[in-house]
């Protein structure tokens, strides 16, 4: 049940709990004991990243996702440039091949602004809840969304920058993205208009690529500029309500990253190059329960966490068939 | 912030001013962050300005939720997917940009360049549309209300003016499509692959969708066979004047605005518009 729980706390924005060593098992401890008594050291640990650098699984799942991502994306352009009928729409509601499938969060907010429910809306909105059931959620975010792509990149010229002087991090409280959920729903219901449809970068970005580009698109720039050069990721991080909904989806998903404390060198890589650090803060030393721990449904399953670990100590797995797999 | 407490000397002065300065840190976090909440906001609430005077006001595909003035209901179903855009077949529609705010991602039709002409007989944007923003409550072309025609510029009408129409109606590189039932019942043609040759220009009422179907339907040739697709009433009609030699286009209740009279009005601009918020309802 508590990753239940502690999955909603992520996706509220609330600090992760610290566990007090009595509340760390025994044979949990004995491991932290093992590993102090053993400390590895830098030029043992440079050797083990050194090797992994090499390793050919460097970007697996990184360059997995992007070719997922660019795939999907151009179907729906090629669909329609061609005119093959086979992806009609755009991300917000489209027909796969005669399948509805709506949006999870454009679905919520014309709901809420319209007040009524049409059944194919939530014949599309029940395969798309269905889907990220199975898929994990917030996976969404990171496999499908194509700011999350722009975004990604915008985030590696922020940290060259960051790193040389050039931009700043500002950071935000993160429990206002969930503040931002709550208010995008309240407008929507009280205007009656979809109010955040007009600034969400994901409907604009699969509309500009679908049926052209127009001047939505100096939104989504002075949003990118925004996260080049004063806050890291800031969309994604602090005001994206579309990641909530579908982290609510995913708390359900079987589809999880999964942390093994036993082979963990707690050195921290997979927090430097996760999109959301703070799901990872159980590979910090002294914070994990248990054995095996289910990263949080806040997590994007983007697999890079997985791709630079060295030691292999964070995979994924898909609940109730590991065995199978 | 409470000033540190007077009296006993402080045992562990350096967490205390770690503390302080935490809370500063949390202070100045808590107001980013609201500042952050007013700055996107605000910017989401400004797609409601085009809303004032109904600056957005645009020629919805057919079916479209409004009534005379308001588009509120047509604004807040519509998800903005373009699957409308995707099956016209004379690619009538568009979607408006970020300077129509909430209507960012909405379709319309801008008639002049490109009217419905209901070529597609089954209403295709009506069925494609997964929200009913397009009602699925209409089954027939002269069951829409997307607005209604008005001769707005009498005098540059060619009938008005006893003028003949020769040659193509928008000149012979404007790329407007068009169903002619003479040429092809399914597949549009290019308005300018269409040269006319007419004593008196009557294209307003020649080319009418509402029109053809009810010459057909007299004809005891309704589409498909199927007698509810013949309109109830006419559309318009080109009234002749006492000199026998010019007439004036009479727009009558049965007009539904599908924006094919203007589109296609040879006289530059249009001598004929389509008024959005009228229909055969409300005048």
């Amino acid at each position: 049940m508590s990753y239940f729980v502690d999955s909603l706390r992520q996706l509220a924005g609330l600090k992760p709990v610290k566990p007090t060593p009595e509340q760390i098992p025994i044979p949990i401890q004995l491991i932290y004991k093992e590993k102090r008594k053993t400390p590895l050291t830098r030029d043992a640990l440079q050797a083990v990243e050194a090797g992994h650098a090499r390793s050919p699984n460097r970007h697996k799942w990184r360059n997995r996702r992007w070719i997922t991502l660019i795939v999907v994306n151009l179907l729906f352009v090629v669909s329609y440039v061609l005119d093959v009928q086979l992806v009609e729409g755009a991300l917000t509601a489209s027909r796969v091949i005669g399948f509805h499938l709506a949006d999870l969060n454009s679905a919520l907010q014309v709901t809420l602004a319209y007040k009524h429910v049409v059944i194919n809306l939530l014949i599309g909105t029940l395969t798309v809840v269905v889907l990220w059931i199975l898929l994990g959620g917030r996976t969404f975010c990171s496999w499908v969304c194509p700011y999350h792509l722009v975004a990604e990149w915008a985030e590696s010229l922020h940290l060259w920058l960051a790193k040389h002087g050039w931009a700043i991090d500002i950071q935000f409280h993160r429990t206002v993205r969930a503040v931002f959920y709550v208010i995008f729903a309240l407008l929507a219901l009280l205007t009656g208009y979809t109010v955040f449809e007009t600034i969400s970068p994901t409907g604009i970005l699969s509309r500009a690529l679908i049926y052209g580009p127009g001047l939505a698109l100096l939104w989504i720039l002075a949003l990118l500029a925004v996260e080049v050069l004063l806050s890291r990721r800031a969309w994604c991080r602090y005001v994206c309500p579309i990641g909530i909904t579908y982290g609510l989806v995913g708390v359900f998903s079987p589809l999880r990253v999964q942390y093994k404390m036993q082979s963990c060198h707690h050195e921290g890589d997979c927090r430097s190059v996760c999109l959301v650090p703070h799901v990872l803060d159980v590979t910090i030393r002294g914070r994990a329960r248990g054995l095996a721990t289910d990263i949080g449904a806040d997590c994007t399953r983007c697999g890079l966490c997985v791709d630079i670990c060295p030691t292999s100590s964070l995979s994924f797995t898909y609940k109730g068939l590991e065995k199978v797999l | 912030m409470k000033e540190t407490p007077t009296g006993r000397p402080t045992p562990t002065p350096k967490p205390r001013r770690k503390t302080k300065k935490l809370r500063d840190q949390g202070r100045r976090e808590f107001l980013r962050s609201a500042a952050l909440l007013v700055g996107m906001v605000g910017a989401s609430l400004a797609g409601l300005i085009p809303l004032i005077g109904r600056a957005n006001a645009r020629l919805r595909p057919p079916g479209a939720l409004k009534d005379r003035l308001d588009e509120q209901e047509f604004l807040s179903a519509c998800i903005k997917c373009g699957q409308c855009v995707q099956v016209c077949p004379v690619e009538a529609i568009k979607l408006a940009d970020i300077d129509d705010g909430v209507g960012l991602g909405v379709p319309y039709i801008q008639a002049r360049d490109q009217s419905c002409d209901f070529s597609c007989d089954g209403l295709q944007c009506v069925l494609a549309c997964p929200t009913g923003a397009l009602t699925h409550d209409i089954d027939y072309p002269a069951e829409t209300r997307m607005g209604f025609a008005r001769l707005a510029r009498p005098g540059g009408c060619l009938a008005v003016r006893g003028l003949p129409l020769k040659g193509e109606a928008r000149g012979p590189d404007h790329p407007a499509l068009l169903r002619f039932e003479s040429v092809d019942r399914w597949t549009p043609i290019r308005l300018a692959e269409h040269p006319f040759d007419l004593p008196l220009c009557d294209l307003c009422v020649r080319l009418c969708p509402i029109e053809i179907r009810i010459t057909q339907c007299e004809a005891g040739t309704p589409p498909s066979g199927d007698p509810n697709q013949c309109p109830p009433l006419h559309a318009i009609r080109l009234e002749p004047k006492p000199d026998g030699l010019s007439a004036t286009p009479v727009v009558l209740d049965g007009c539904v605005g599908c924006g094919v009279c203007e589109m296609v009005c040879p006289a530059e601009p249009a001598a004929i518009v389509v008024d959005i918020h009228r229909s055969a309802d409300f005048q």
